[in-house]
């Protein structure tokens, strides 16, 4: 007797507790494995690049907050140095300071994000509060410093909007070592626990050439055994002044990416506490800009390392005060295509965890 | 409590409607406070307050919450199966509430003292599992499907170490009977039986986590894949009661451990027996049910193939092994 089966549809999503936003995934079932997924995207398309193309350059810095909203500083970097280096223009040094603080700050606060919600995907409640906890000493210093928690609209084209308000840099430097010891304890309470390892270890494997086949970066790329990241590859800002390494592993799973996201908060805490303690507390922090930004014709593209990978700025300038044309590279959106390809015969239960090891947010896919 | 049901006088009859509503009470308060204590403990484990608004230090938020419940639009989808997703919540509580019969909580305050009483309760907390997928099933939704499928199977799969881990201790007894049980254990904290069937106990507690469908193994109701399991289509009242049997099982597991494994009533130390019975039940009980929360504060959630990985090649072999070592043991010792 064979008993029939029938395939079932599931929409996972828009709403779903595990999408991390308005995403959508239409995903066929057979009993518990998946046989094919479909992203959905678009539910939050704004059209940023097209509303750029009316708007002068330091209007445009507020629409980049909104894209990738976990770490809206590396996007106002990004736009901002495209247009730096297409004006050719020379950054003061404090300003410089200032942006690599409030980088590396806001990566590490990304990335306690994801660990917080990766961790309640896979069905653990508590690291979620811990992660939060500490994510919002560095809100904090953010609220402090520009007086937003989110979308902070700090930096210009030629540096920075606030200087440091006073005992600032010392506020930050007492977080280092906070914040390595709430490292530390987070490796205690959840990486060494058994059913955590069961959930994530070989889940979600690809090598290193589907990884560049897929464009992947940032964690995603360097899980494969790649030594890929911008900040040493192509140093901008004062990268190249900071001794830090680049963690790679060659496992490709959902671990991997794991310990490499805790590795780069490690990482993103000493680069910190080089800047701050080289930190001038004198000089200017912006560069003489004239009043309307007006580029010279021509195209540039520039690429910083977010916390979630490459994210690039492509502008074309006719010489106006807006842009002609304005592209975003989005780490999430080209990150995400992999998604389907590693569903494939997978349970329901992996989905999730997949899902949450690529690390998207959806403002960023969606742009 | 023997001769009153056997001679069903109408005095007789009244005081056992009246013992079973003082039970329901009992239950239902537990129910209230149990929750309370639950999001209380997990509110301080997570850096929270809990619930702290809702009368003094928060003591009325379960009943708001149950009132809330309670005034709801009763809302059954349109393609629904009427009569089953009717049906479901109701078949899921009754055996819940049940079983509560057969635990003693002192040598003189029980309910019913079933010479069968553990098979009883075995016998019907089985059928709680039917209320579960009936949810799943009639809701016509297929979040609520999966999530029905997985409990079956999942329940399925550790009834059966639950039942094999309580052999050892019925072994040791040599009887059903929850009294004797709990008699069989008298004297000292050593002659508990959760020493010499530690490895029975320790399957019995991952079992019966399993059985009551918490972290970690909540899987039928695993809010970040199955957005909340069988129960995603009952909102109200129905809702409420898939939530009470949840917990009026926390409530039986938590006797059942304390009387299997425990020693009921015992004090730990002789000179200690002073302390009435039942208070040394409660504090028993309520570290059960304190450790039940703790452990979903902590612990991620496992994957459905591990589940029964770990339910039929690890818990049950093991559960196997200790009766046959018990029973080895036991004749030896004769």
């Amino acid at each position: 007797m064979s008993i029939r089966t029938e395939e079932l549809l599931v929409n996972v999503g828009p709403q779903h507790p595990s999408t991390h936003g308005v995403f959508r995934l239409v995903v066929k079932l057979d009993g518990e494995v998946i046989t094919e997924a479909t992203p959905v995207i678009g539910y939050l398309h704004r059209g940023t690049e097209k509303l750029a193309e009316n708007l002068s350059y330091t209007q445009i810095i507020p629409y980049t907050d909104r894209m990738d909203y976990l770490s809206a500083m590396t996007n106002n970097y990004v736009l901002c140095h495209a247009v730096e280096t297409l004006m050719k223009l020379e950054i003061p040094e404090k300003a410089e300071y200032l942006r690599v603080i409030v980088m590396e700050l806001n990566r590490v606060a990304s990335h306690l994000v994801w660990w917080g919600t990766y961790l309640l995907d896979i069905g653990a409640m508590s690291p979620f509060l811990y992660a939060f906890r500490d994510r919002e000493k560095i809100v904090e210093l953010f609220n402090e410093l520009c007086g937003a928690r989110l979308t902070y609209f700090y930096m210009r084209v030629g540096g920075v909007k606030w200087d440091a308000p006073p005992g600032w840099i010392d506020k930050v430097k007492e977080f280092i070592p906070y914040m390595r010891k709430q490292i530390e304890e987070y490796e205690k309470l959840v990486t060494g626990n058994e059913i955590f390892l069961s959930r994530v270890k070989d889940i979600g494997k690809y090598d290193s050439q589907t990884a560049i086949n897929y464009g992947l970066s940032g964690v995603n790329l360097r899980s494969t055994g790649i030594d890929w990241d911008l900040r040493k590859q192509e140093p901008y800002s004062l990268y190249e002044q900071f001794d830090f390494d680049v963690p790679t592993s060659t496992d490709g799973d959902c671990f991997a990416r794991y310990r490499l996201r805790i590795e780069e908060m490690k990482q993103s805490l000493s680069i910190v506490e080089q800047a701050v303690a080289q930190f001038p507390e004198e000089g200017k922090i912006m560069a003489k800009v004239p009043r309307v930004i007006r580029p010279p014709a021509g195209e540039v593209y520039s690429r910083i390392e977010s916390p979630r990978g490459e994210i690039g700025c492509h502008i074309v300038s006719k010489g106006k005060a807006e842009p002609y044309r304005l592209k975003f590279r989005r780490p999430s959106f080209v990150n995400l295509q992999i998604l389907p390809e590693l569903l494939i015969g997978e349970t329901m239960t992996n989905l999730v965890t997949i899902f949450g090891g690529i690390d998207i947010v959806l403002g960023e896919v969606d742009c | 409590m023997d001769n009153m049901i056997e001679q069903l006088s109408i005095g007789s009859v009244s005081l056992v409607t009246l013992a079973t509503a003082a039970l329901l009470l009992i239950v239902l308060v537990f129910v209230t406070y149990g929750i309370y204590f639950e999001r209380k403990v997990i509110g301080w484990i997570q850096l929270r307050q809990g619930p702290n608004r809702t009368g003094p230090f928060g003591l009325l938020q379960t009943v708001a919450d149950v009132f809330k419940l309670l005034i709801k639009e009763d809302t059954i989808p349109n393609n629904a199966d009427k009569t089953v997703f009717k049906l479901g919540p109701i078949i899921s509580f009754i055996p819940a509430f049940v079983v509560l019969a057969v635990i003693p909580y002192t040598e003189n305050l029980y309910f019913a003292n079933l010479n069968v009483g553990l098979l009883y309760y075995v016998a019907l907390s089985g059928i709680s599992t039917i209320g579960i997928l009936m949810g799943g099933w009639a809701s016509n939704n297929k979040y609520a499907l999966l999530g029905g499928m997985r409990s079956v199977a999942q329940m399925i799969s550790y009834e059966i170490p639950l039942v094999i881990s309580m052999v050892g201790v019925i072994l040791m007894t040599g009887s059903l009977n929850m009294i004797q049980i709990v008699e069989g254990q008298a004297g000292g904290f050593w002659s508990w039986n959760i020493f010499p069937q530690i490895v029975a106990f320790g399957i019995f507690i991952i079992a019966a986590v399993a059985e009551l469908n918490r972290t970690p193994f909540d899987l039928p109701e695993a809010e970040s894949e199955l957005i909340a399991g069988y129960h995603v289509e009952y909102s109200g009242f129905r809702f409420a009661f898939y939530m009470l049997s949840e917990y009026v099982y926390i409530y039986a597991i938590a006797g059942l451990t304390t009387v299997l494994f425990l020693g009921g009533w015992h004090a730990p130390f002789a000179f200690l027996s002073f302390i009435p019975g039942l208070i040394w039940f409660i504090i028993k009980f309520c570290s059960i049910v304190f450790f039940l929360f703790w452990i979903r504060a902590t612990m991620p959630r496992l994957r459905v193939d591990h589940l029964m990985g770990l339910g039929w090649k690890v818990l049950l072999p093991l559960s196997l092994v200790n009766i046959f070592v018990t029973a080895i043991v036991l004749e030896l010792l004769k």
